[in-house]
């Protein structure tokens, strides 16, 4: 088994949609039922976050995302699969419940 | 050639592939099982033509290359998983009726729809072709450590990603199928369609290794009519590789092309694979429709016997499965046989493909026929300025000189 990240990726100023929201729900019960869940959330607006630096020994605190571009990570899924095969099958079900782009990446084996 | 020569090459062949899938398969390792064969390859340019060429010249390679990747495993002493399993392979060989199906899922494998189409090019060439890396470089005009770095990245994916290496399920197996034929028509349209006079010999090389690359597949998923098609369609379009250019190297169409000199035994392969898909009643795809007009063509005895309305039938049949502008380009020249230019014209004029030079082409012709010569000329002028190959435009510029008032 290995882990992989979909990350949803964003290029709209709206949260998702009741419909939207609708099919992700009844996308993670079937990702729990099928044992893949791990974890998985959406986030908020690129424009809430705080990027801080503490490199130097004192956090240094600076307003927005470090990144400043039109597609943003709008939420993700961490998921258990036996293979890339299983991954990318979930994930495409996982971009058509939430109506968005994914990217799925493996997780570094331990 | 002497006949150890004879065997290696022949062993390099039939067996490279097999070698390479066994121990993808028992060391879960795509870099070591493409190393270790060749490294047994390299034994048996040593061994055997001092030993003798060993009587199963596939399963020395085999258990030579296995023997190497467990002393190299144990040397670098990777303790854990890899070396239990590296020991209790040499316990339990391979039965012999999986083996097969290891090629099958190295040929999957590397054609992974989640590697770049480049990647999945180079990397079938060198795991299941067993081309060297400055091989596949030449043939796509790559500098060498360029093209290394593209196959040592998609290892690095299929590893990192957990690409898996299996034969698909059911329900995905026909579109991974078109993945694998894809990059095998890919491949073979590398080799066919460049006529760049330098890499002519390399070219012809890549597409024998389609073809058999292509009869690779067939022979281990028989019953799917895609890849019949697809090898049926390669044989068919190799049989007349000589045809299609003259000696002072200039594309030759296939109504002015020396029929004599095609070759008869790959046209009659082609032939009966079609055929055989006929009598399957199954529905054709693709590339069973492109191999059907190929028949056509190929079973004219002279251009003018064509039959041009089973051709515009068959094109009608492609434009229902893939309705592209290229496909009703190509219908509209048998429509041209059939019904005449002016009919053919009206039908090539609206297509979105001003930017292809068979498009011009194709109107510098129909205009030519109608004897529209200054709307003619000017068709093979852009016609010229597109097209990629030295050939083509050769052909081009001879037929603009043949206008009349030119």
């Amino acid at each position: 088994m290995a882990q992989y990240l979909i990350s949803v990726l964003n290029d709209s100023t709206t949260f998702a949609t009741g419909d939207e929201s609708a099919a992700i729900d009844e996308f993670n019960d079937s990702l729990i039922a099928g044992g893949h869940w791990v974890f998985a959330g959406g986030l908020g607006f690129p424009d809430t976050a705080t990027v801080i630096d503490a490199r130097s020994g004192e956090a240094v605190l600076t307003d927005g995302p470090f990144i400043e571009s039109k597609e943003f990570l709008a939420g993700f899924w961490i998921i258990e699969a036996a293979d890339l095969d299983v991954a990318l099958q979930l994930a495409s079900r996982g971009s058509a419940a939430c109506n968005r782009r994914v990217e799925v990446r493996p997780f570094l084996r331990p | 050639m002497s006949d150890v020569d004879d065997a290696l090459a022949r062993a390099h062949t039939q067996e490279w592939a097999r070698v390479v899938a066994t121990l993808a398969r028992g060391f879960r390792d795509l870099d070591l099982a493409e190393e270790m064969a060749a490294e047994a390859f390299a034994s048996a340019v040593q061994h055997w033509p001092v030993d003798g060429v060993p009587p199963n010249s596939g399963a020395w390679l085999t258990t030579t290359a296995r023997r190497k990747a467990i002393d190299r495993i144990r040397r670098e002493a990777r303790r854990g998983e890899k070396h239990r399993e590296a020991l209790m392979l040499t316990d339990t060989p391979a039965p012999l009726g999986v083996i097969d199906d290891d090629r099958l899922r190295l040929v999957f494998t590397c054609c992974h729809p989640a590697l770049a189409m480049e990647a999945r090019v180079a990397l079938t060439l060198r795991m299941v072709g067993g081309l060297t890396v400055p091989e596949i470089a030449r043939a796509f005009l790559v500098q060498e450590t360029a093209m290394a770095r593209r196959i040592t990245r998609a290892k690095a994916k299929i590893a990192a990603a957990g690409i898996p290496y299996r034969v698909p399920s059911r329900e995905d197996l026909p579109n991974r199928v078109t993945g694998v034929l894809a990059v095998l028509f890919l491949v073979f349209n590398e080799g066919y369609l460049s006529s760049d006079p330098e890499h002519e010999a390399v070219r012809a090389d890549l597409t024998a290794e389609a073809i058999r690359l292509t009869r690779l597949v067939h022979e281990l998923l028989p019953d799917d009519g895609e890849v019949a098609g697809l090898l049926a369609l390669m044989l068919m379009t190799e049989a007349r590789r000589t045809a299609r250019v003259s000696a002072a190297g200039e594309l030759v169409t296939l109504d002015e092309q020396d029929r004599g000199a095609w070759d008869r035994a790959l046209v009659a392969e082609g032939h009966a694979l079609v055929r055989a898909r006929l009598a399957s009643g199954r529905r054709p795809g693709r590339y069973q429709v492109l191999a059907a007009i190929s028949a056509v063509h190929t079973d004219a005895r002279e251009a003018r016997d064509t039959d041009w309305s089973q051709v515009v039938a068959l094109y009608d049949q492609l434009a229902a499965l893939d309705p592209s502008p290229v496909v009703r380009l190509n219908r509209a020249i048998a429509v041209a046989e059939l019904d005449g230019p002016e009919v053919a014209l009206a039908l090539v004029d609206p297509l979105p493909l001003d930017e292809y030079h068979a498009f011009h082409a194709t109107r510098a012709d129909l205009l030519r026929r109608l004897g529209r010569s200054a709307q003619a000329c000017a068709a093979y002028d852009r016609a010229i300025e597109l097209a990629g190959n030295r050939a083509e435009r050769a052909y081009l510029v001879r037929r603009r000189g043949q206008l009349a008032g030119a």
